[in-house]
């Protein structure tokens, strides 16, 4: 049993929710405990640190905090926006000027030595790809796949250091280890428009469309991604885009937990698949049933 | 297309750059490395290396009134690719404060969205979509482009009629208060 401290980022309360449940339901199928951090509160996402550092890393460092009181000095998160604020945050308390500043803002001040990691580091580094494998009870044999990390999961290297930069695999990897087969996505790591959904649309249809375009050019019936930013802006906002670039796209866009899940036979409630906005049941109506033993 | 004289270099403002961001703006040699990676291009007024050479240059102004700092998405790209390891998402980050204290917003909409988030997670503890969308329409006077997903994300689940309150949603505020008084906060 593993066990690390959780942060389920503000996303998980709301957008993602099925990710968030997945998430959970597959750590505990994969002996991972996952403790939650006691009363966390936001990281400050994208704003904060657009307007200030000291403030971004205060907002990130709060709940740093709280994990240390836990006496953990291991965090995870499913959300790469959530994670690249607590590992900044942490990496930037590393200089005892900046920390002071920091801490100034704090109610309990914090040490930052926690480290921050997204469950799809735990699980690639934490969990044998043969133990996921022995507990396959339904393969995703017959669905293509493509994997997308979005932008910053693994970027810039010397800050996330996980998987590559460039050419991530990890999901790649464990999909493919579920039976399912995985398309040439080359996009990988492209950014998909981030949080201008709102104030500036016309630069996340532009972005997503391009993603949903090559996902598409190579015959993906569906997309898996580990981001509820990315999931929401490709998913969410798929008729968006269709109406903006007169598209016709209809590719699901699955959180890598909720196909793990299902793989590992978790019960269909958790993994929240009628919370997708583009109907999955095509594409996991691709996936071929298990012979039935007679 | 503009025309800059090296002549007007504002020299304090490079160093002021270069002091907030640790990065040595100077080693930049124009490869165009990170905007060809960029995928925000398209939409800036001047491209990431441009803006990286108009802070050489010394062009304050040109810097902080640009368009493509409150459109950087920091997406990493820049900086991951720079054969000269500048941070350069992280300059324009702090390109981005410097604009915002010098009361520059040439993307109105990006900072009204930024100041909502934050307005929302001072008072909630969290961020709270719902009462963000709200804010945003009344601040910025739109009616956003989103309307349309509303139902969508609500017969889902997934728009929460009420903000989650944490308990510790005082010390969050606290943590915005501070940081309005401090003024040593870069
Ligand atoms: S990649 Fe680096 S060196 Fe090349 S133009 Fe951009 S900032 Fe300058
Ligand atoms: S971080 Fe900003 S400037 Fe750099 S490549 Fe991404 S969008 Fe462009």
């Amino acid at each position: 049993m593993f066990k690390i401290a959780y942060y389920p980022g503000c996303s998980g309360q709301g957008t993602s929710l099925e990710y968030d449940s997945s998430t959970r339901a597959v750590c505990k199928a994969l002996d991972v405990e996952l403790v939650d951090i006691p009363d966390w509160s936001c990281c400050g996402s994208t704003p904060a640190h657009t307007v200030n550092h000291v403030l971004s890393a205060a907002l990130s460092a709060r709940n740093l905090a709280q994990v240390e009181v836990m006496g953990m000095d291991k965090v995870t998160t499913p959300c790469p926006s959530c994670l690249t604020n607590l590992r900044t945050a942490a990496h930037k308390m590393e200089d005892p000027g900046f920390r002071t500043k920091a801490n100034a803002l704090l109610d309990v001040p914090c040490n930052g030595n926690v480290d921050a990691q997204s469950v799809l580091q735990v699980l690639t580094e934490h969990v044998d790809l043969e133990l996921i494998k022995s507990k396959v009870v339904k393969p995703l044999t017959g669905i293509k796949i493509a994997c997308y990390y979005g932008c910053i999961m693994n970027r810039p290297p010397e800050l996330m250091r996980f998987d590559h930069h460039e050419n991530p695999m990890a999901m790649d990897n464990l999909m493919t280890a579920l039976g399912a087969e995985v398309v040439p996505f080359a996009l990988k790591v492209e950014c998909c428009g981030a949080s201008y959904g709102i104030p500036r649309n016309d630069i996340v249809t532009r972005l997503s469309g391009k993603l949903l375009d090559a996902g598409r050019d190579v015959g993906a019936d569906a997309f898996v991604t580990a981001c509820p930013l990315c999931q929401m802006n490709l998913d969410l906002r798929q008729g968006q885009i269709n109406h903006a670039l007169h598209e016709k796209f209809k590719i699901p866009v699955f959180y890598y937990t909720q196909l793990l899940g299902y793989a590992l036979g978790l019960d269909r409630a958790v993994l929240g698949f009628e919370k997708l906005c583009v109907d999955p049941r095509l594409a996991l109506g691709k996936i071929k049933q298990p012979a039935q033993a007679r | 297309m503009q025309i800059f004289d090296l002549a007007t270099a504002d020299l304090e403002f490079v160093a002021e750059v270069e002091a907030r961001s640790h990065q040595k703006i100077r080693t930049c040699y124009q490869c165009g490395n990170c905007t060809a990676g960029c995928p925000y291009t398209f939409a800036y007024d001047y491209s990431v290396s441009q803006i990286m050479r108009l802070i050489q240059t010394g062009q304050k102004e040109a810097v902080l009134k640009s368009r493509s700092l409150w459109l950087c998405g920091s997406c990493q790209s820049c900086t991951t690719r720079c054969p000269n390891k500048i941070d350069v998402a992280l300059v324009m980050d702090v390109c981005r404060h410097m604009a915002r204290e010098a009361g520059y917003a040439t993307e109105r909409s990006v900072k009204i969205f930024a100041d909502s988030f934050l307005a929302s997670v001072e008072r909630h503890g969290r961020a709270y979509e719902l009462g963000l969308m709200a804010a945003y329409m009344t601040r910025s006077g739109r009616v956003f482009t989103d309307v349309d997903l509303a139902p969508q994300a609500l017969m889902r689940g997934k728009l929460p009629f009420k903000p989650h309150q944490i308990q510790g949603r005082e010390q969050v505020a606290r943590i915005f208060e501070r940081f309005r008084k401090g003024g040593d906060n870069v």
